[in-house]
């Protein structure tokens, strides 16, 4: 057991690499492999493919049908992503010195997360719906005449996305900020600063790489959004997403050639919402001064 | 002044996020047990019969049968396969090391509906396609990172210094895993085990994508009933949505004896 100390890197013997072998197999042949099948599936369309061809991107980009989920998954994820990010970010902010039944709050935020998508969705569409409690509280109290239309639509599909986005994108950036050194925050106060410059020069440049990453995961896990768009919204109209186009491709057409084709649009646009993450990132000047604090 | 007004924003928010929560689960609840329910506060009468009827009529039995197989091999796969690669992981530095990490990263980041298309184009073209062997090989794929990454610093709070004892004490390899490495970390499994159980049953992209109809999960079979909308009475599927619900808040009752609640959602500020 020569190996035990951590150092300098090294050659694995025989046992390390026996260890590692089951897993490191298993994420190649069931994770790599499928991913990289699809990519080349993708390039052979038709039922005898001939080659490789671009035909299924084509199609996909001349059917408006088609390319306008890109839109319209888009136009459910961006809202989505902003609107979680910032109010995690004012929750986690004011919480970062710790707050009474901390544990309590994290485990009651959790539970959403814990009870899935699924069941979220039905209860969103027994609750909001047009005869569920919160339109009778808003009808009953005279507050409005008419009954929201709060599922069914966009606002459904997003009220979904949020209750699974938030818990997530809070537990992270409260983790991230109240690691940040809190003498830094002291220092600003005992030269003058008040509570909005301390935010703005001096916590918010060191909160800035989290909320980038924060962004970015929670953006590429919107973008994927597929039962909450069916359940809680119009699947075959105004929340048709590119994750539901997909799936039709696969199981009701058949064509895994398209269907792959779309999933790697997909992932492309995944790919590109990140790189504009870290572009905007790296023009945020900033040196991470993570040390003692809560935890 | 404006500390206190931004204490009482919160503490609104958070009071607001806990009676939406609270709303939308209770409307199940209730819903559950109605006879009939339109767009009154409360149903006019009360009664048990749709969970008799989603028993006899959605399956239930053989669908409970698939999700506790599903979980239970998903657990104990994840483990065998995650825990010697964990103890690789913590005690060893080689080259390569951090693109091994970003290798079992990846399933953890991307979205199951990104790699789950062609996950499950590969398991239809192999025998086993949509057959519960195909689901539990498919939520493995996430679960084995999650389980490598749970399980490393469990790893890396037992000192070599044990090990090294042992083995100048004469004991064999063998031994020392028996012995001195299991035992603790017999926490870590727990840990990982209950993250592992609670993400199986209420995981539903993957699970959904590569079975068939044989091999659903509670969590499937109620996306299918409420999908089907109209044929089946609408309480009958919120009994058993409510029924999926006891199952997941049991377990999470369970798992919230060995993990923080911070736990359950995956972390990355330490990855």
């Amino acid at each position: 057991m020569r190996g035990l100390r951590r150092g300098e890197p090294r050659e694995l013997d025989l046992m390390a690499v026996a260890c590692l072998a089951p897993s490191v197999l298993y994420v190649v042949l069931m994770f790599v492999y499928p991913f990289l099948r699809g990519i080349y599936l993708s390039l052979r369309p038709g039922k005898e493919p001939v080659g490789l061809s671009l035909a299924n991107y084509v199609a996909f980009f001349s059917d408006e049908w088609q390319y306008g989920t890109i839109w319209i998954t888009f136009s459910l994820a961006v809202p989505t992503t902003i609107v979680v990010v910032a109010t995690a970010l004012f929750l986690a902010y004011g919480m970062r010195r710790g707050i009474r039944m901390e544990r309590t709050i994290t485990t009651i935020l959790v539970l959403p997360v814990s009870l899935g998508v699924i069941l979220l969705s039905i209860g969103i569409q027994g609750f909001y719906g047009t005869r569920g409690w919160f339109n009778q509280l808003l009808v009953g109290s005279g507050l409005i005449s008419e009954p929201l239309r709060l599922t069914n639509n966009h606002t459904g599909v997003m009220l979904s996305l949020f209750m699974q986005q938030f818990p997530f994108c809070f537990l992270m950036l409260l983790g991230y900020i109240s690691g940040i050194d809190p003498t830094l925050e002291k220092s600003a106060r005992t030269l003058g600063a008040g509570s909005w410059t301390v935010f703005r020069r001096v916590m918010f440049p060191l909160i800035a790489p989290g909320l980038a990453i924060a962004f970015a995961l929670v953006f590429v896990m919107s973008f994927a959004v597929f039962p909450s768009a069916i359940l809680l919204g119009q699947p075959a109209g105004s929340t048709r997403t590119i994750a539901i186009a997909a799936y039709h491709q696969a199981f009701e057409h058949y064509d895994m050639s398209y269907a792959s084709a779309i999933a790697v649009i997909m992932g492309l646009c995944q790919l590109a919402g990140l790189v504009l993450i870290v572009l905007v990132r790296q023009r945020m000047v900033l040196a991470p001064t993570m040390g003692v604090g809560k935890r | 002044m404006r500390g206190r007004l931004w204490h009482l924003a919160l503490y609104i928010f958070v009071l607001g996020f806990i009676l939406n929560l609270l709303g939308i689960v209770t409307h199940v609840t209730m819903s559950a047990f109605a006879k009939r329910w339109f767009g009154t506060p409360l149903p006019p009468q009360f009664t048990t019969d749709w969970f008799v009827y989603a028993w006899n009529n959605f399956d239930l039995d053989r669908v409970l049968t698939v999700t506790v197989t599903v979980a239970l091999a998903v657990v104990a796969l994840a483990l065998a396969i995650a825990y010697p690669a964990a103890y690789i992981l913590a005690r060893r530095n080689f080259r390569g090391k951090a693109l091994l990490l970003l290798l079992y990263f990846l399933p953890l980041v991307i979205p199951q509906m990104t790699y789950g298309i062609s996950l499950a184009t590969t398991l239809y073209g192999w025998p086993i396609g949509g057959t519960i062997v195909a689901v539990i090989l498919a939520n493995l794929v996430p679960m084995v990172p999650l389980a490598i990454f749970v399980l490393i610093p469990f790893f890396e709070q037992v000192s070599p210094n044990l090990e090294w004892g042992a083995q100048t004490l004469g004991a064999s390899r063998a031994q020392i895993f028996r012995r001195i490495l299991l035992p603790l970390t017999i926490p870590g499994l727990l840990t990982a085990g209950v993250l592992i159980l609670v993400n199986t049953v209420s995981n539903f992209e993957l699970t959904f994508l590569v079975s068939g109809s044989g091999s659903q999960t509670l969590v499937v079979a109620l996306f299918y009933n409420v999908f089907a909308g109209g044929v089946r009475p609408v309480y009958s599927v919120d009994a058993m949505a409510l029924m999926y619900m006891t199952t997941v808040l049991v377990l999470l009752l369970i798992a919230l004896r060995f993990v923080r609640p911070t736990q359950m959602v995956f972390r990355l500020d330490r990855a």
